[in-house]
């Protein structure tokens, strides 16, 4: 068996900065000091580079994918970048930090199980970087880092580094964050970048390369709560396996045996888990993120949208979901009363807005009750009554079973992001 | 429990013995990230299945669209996929690559239907390009289009993966297409968590990528482990070649050769499995999985820069041909 066929673990990250913070440059150097950068696509970066005229060879070019970025100069929309080490494979969402940032993030970060948030030590705190650290709290990415960019210009002062570390804790106390860490780094010049600085000999923490291979997130799933939505029923056809009926899926929280008792929902009926099945032959134990198919003791009527879980740990059914949403489309805004098509988990069904409590101000925090709309990238608490019974987790508590979209019928289009919260 | 149990689990002890219920503790449920991704595909593929209609998955006998084949039969077994695939023909393959096909469809039991670029040309609603570097490649999205029209499929499985070009590293999963088969970069839909929206109106449809997350050494890596039969052409073997613009170019009946062009026999294999007039071989011993899976790690060139000469036209090229409908 060769090195890379060894089993190695995922990892996704969204990274997050304002224009010109050195995002795409720091990407640029973590892809080219993993050697993660073909010979190809570097002459291509030097070939644009010199008819845009620059003087240097411009990394973030690296990162710009589609023409009217190149023209514009500007990042459109969310990318993704691929590199691996010998300890993790990494996924790097990298979204742009212009205005449609809040869209952007969400559709770039919403699965991340760490964000980076880039900083210019030269500026500090900015609006921006709250707003940042502000939506990778509010969807739950349970590990932040705060890189100290551009080191280099601030004389590599510790001063500087500590000063932005208080005021970002202190802001970031408000802010539900499991696990944050400050690097101070030089994208530019590599400083921490993968390796550790010798122009900071006072930071004892690890190079942010070195923080990406360590840092612990399989213990971020939820391996309690026992949940799985039904995608498809699998029935063959040929008469070998005439009587076989598995409930094909992918494990949303908890851990799934054969012998265990089950509920389904919306139903009620309960039943036992006769085996769990795979292509590769049946698993005595099935945990979130597997694709499985579950088969039961029992013929009880069961199809796509339905949920199994335990007798003892159900989710909430309900009608009635109390949630923060991300409004996304430029073409309309969410109103009180407004009708829209939801789906969570394998679900689809109707939802009507009853209420809109709030618009949170992203920069400040604050509520501003009275509101009366949802523009594109705002963020609301929402009251919505759905035509039929979803079966729902708080999103703290399962980002899957606690997330939704709505969706415009009349244009198709995906026009916000929901996240579950206790009534 | 069978030797698969050593590759499913990522386990800190890897041995061909089974995982028993300690060592899984110790493991802390984790999956390694071939059967991470392997399980994202899964999920995609059957929520296609679950909504959409007419699926199709596009099958060109390359290793990317065996893999996802290999995908789709894992995700419905013990049945069958519900869904044929759709093989664009552009007359110009190697004759090894459409045998495997054959071969391939004919073992999982799977319905191949055929878009052939010549019946395009014959009914003159494209013009064949002509002179020595003539290629079929660009009308293939003629024929894609009409052959999605024809059959109705609205939901179309491709095996394009992000880390292949830049303009692909901006793609949704789901990718939606107009009534005329356009890609809108700017006007794509937001993806989040994995709640894909693949709602759409009569004669537009839905490209689905499964393979998004997945890089070209995660192919070769999971080809091994799951022991994935591929066309010949992948491994090192004897070929009749000549240099073009610094690829080895086959000598076939699709391509002429110029003035100065001088045809050798050289070992090589190929990285990419296209249209034999602009998909170039490279020089290589790699004869087994194994010995693809060092070069591959060791390489650095991109495979569709090392061999595509339609991806080296211009910095757009992917990303004009994706617009107009293209894979
Ligand atoms: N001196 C210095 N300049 C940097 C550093 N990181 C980025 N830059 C420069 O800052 C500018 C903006 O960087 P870029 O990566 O394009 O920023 P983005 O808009 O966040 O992607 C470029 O001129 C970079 O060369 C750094 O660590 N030190």
């Amino acid at each position: 068996m060769s090195a890379y066929s060894d089993a190695s673990e995922m990892i996704r990250i969204a990274t997050a900065g304002s224009v010109d913070d050195g995002k795409s440059t720091l990407i640029g150097r973590l892809l080219y000091d993993t050697k993660s950068i073909f010979e190809d696509q570097m002459e291509a970066v030097e070939r644009t580079s010199v008819q845009m005229g620059a003087e240097h060879t411009n990394l973030a070019l690296l990162t710009d994918g589609l023409r009217a970025e190149r023209e514009q100069g500007i990042t459109i929309d969310v990318a993704y970048r691929y590199f691996a080490t010998p300890k993790r494979k990494f996924i790097i969402a990298d979204t742009p930090g212009h205005i449609q940032y809040t869209r952007n993030m969400v559709t770039g970060a919403s699965t991340a199980d760490l964000a980076i948030v880039l900083i210019d030590a030269r500026k500090g705190v900015l609006e921006q970087s709250r707003r940042h650290a502000f939506l990778s709290s509010l969807l739950r990415i349970p590990h932040l880092v705060l890189a100290v960019n551009k080191m280099d210009l601030v004389d590599y002062d510790e001063a500087v580094f500590e000063e932005i570390k208080s005021e970002f804790r202190d802001f970031a106390r408000k802010l539900d964050v499991a696990d944050l860490t400050f690097i101070p780094v030089s994208a530019l010049h590599g400083d921490n970048v993968v390796n550790r600085s010798q122009n900071m000999e006072w930071y004892g923490g690890s190079s942010l390369l070195h923080h990406l291979e360590q840092v612990h997130v399989a213990s971020d799933r939820n391996l309690i709560d026992a949940r799985f939505a039904v995608q498809y029923v699998i029935r063959p056809h040929a008469t070998e396996h005439h009587d076989f009926r598995g409930y094909a899926g992918r494990i949303s929280g908890g851990v799934f045996k054969p012998g265990d008792e089950v509920v389904v929902l919306p139903s009620g009926f309960t039943s036992k888990i006769s085996s769990i099945q795979t292509a590769d032959g049946p698993l005595d134990e099935a945990y979130p993120p597997m694709s499985v198919s579950i088969t039961l003791d029992d013929e009880i009527d069961i199809s796509r949208g339905d949920m199994l879980c335990r007798p003892h740990n159900q989710p909430r059914v309900t009608q009635d979901i109390d949630a923060m949403v991300c409004w996304l489309s430029e073409a309309s805004s969410l109103r009180p009363g407004a009708k829209l098509a939801i789906k969570h988990t394998t679900r689809w069904a109707r939802a009507m807005v009853k209420d809109l409590h709030y618009r949170l101000d992203v920069n400040t925090l604050h509520r501003e009750e009275g509101a009366t709309s949802l523009g594109l990238n705002e963020i609301g608490r929402v009251t919505l009554r759905t035509t039929l019974p979803l079966f729902v987790d708080e999103y703290r508590r399962n980002r899957e079973t606690g997330s939704f979209i709505l969706v415009d019928e009349a244009t198709n289009s995906t026009v916000a992001a929901g996240m579950v919260l206790s009534p | 429990m069978t030797k698969l149990v050593g590759i499913w689990y990522r386990s800190a002890h890897m041995s061909d013995t089974p995982v028993t219920g300690a060592e899984r503790a110790t493991s802390n449920y984790g999956l390694d990230h071939l059967r991470t991704l392997e399980s994202e595909s899964i999920h995609i593929i059957r929520e296609v299945a679950a909504e959409f209609e007419r699926p199709c998955l596009l099958f060109s006998g390359g290793k990317d669209s065996v893999v996802m084949l290999h995908l789709a039969v894992k995700a419905f077994a013990p049945g069958r996929p519900p869904f044929p695939v759709m093989h664009v023909d552009t007359g110009h393959n190697f004759s090894e690559v459409i045998e495997f096909r054959d071969e391939c469809v004919e073992r999982l039991g799977v319905r191949l239907v055929v878009a052939s670029v010549q019946d395009d040309i014959d009914a003159g609603r494209v013009s064949e390009q002509t002179g020595p570097r003539a290629s079929r490649n660009q009308l293939q999205t003629t024929t894609l289009l009409r052959g999605i029209e024809e059959q109705r499929y609205d939901a179309v499985f491709g095996g394009a993966r992000r880390d292949e070009e830049k303009a692909r590293a901006k793609e949704r999963v789901y990718s939606f297409r107009d009534e005329f088969g356009q890609w809108d970069p700017k006007n794509q839909r937001p993806e989040v968590w994995s709640l894909y929206n693949g709602r759409h109106q009569q004669g537009e449809h839905i490209r689905v990528f499964p393979l998004s997350n997945w890089t070209e050494l995660d192919i070769w890596s999971y080809i091994e482990v799951e022991d994935i039969v591929l066309p010949t052409i992948y491994f090192a073997h004897q070929r009749e070649v000549f240099q073009r613009d610094g690829m080895w170019l086959a000598v076939t009946p699709a391509v002429t050769i110029m003035d100065g062009e001088v045809p050798e026999i050289r070992t090589v294999r190929y990285r990419t499995v296209g249209d034999a007039s602009c998909t170039g071989a490279v020089d290589s011993d790699a004869a087994t999985v194994d010995e693809v899976i060092a070069e591959v790690a060791a390489s650095r060139v991109t495979e569709r820069g090392a061999t595509r000469a339609d991806d080296r036209a211009s910095e757009a090229a992917m990303e004009d041909r994706k617009r107009v409908g293209y894979f």
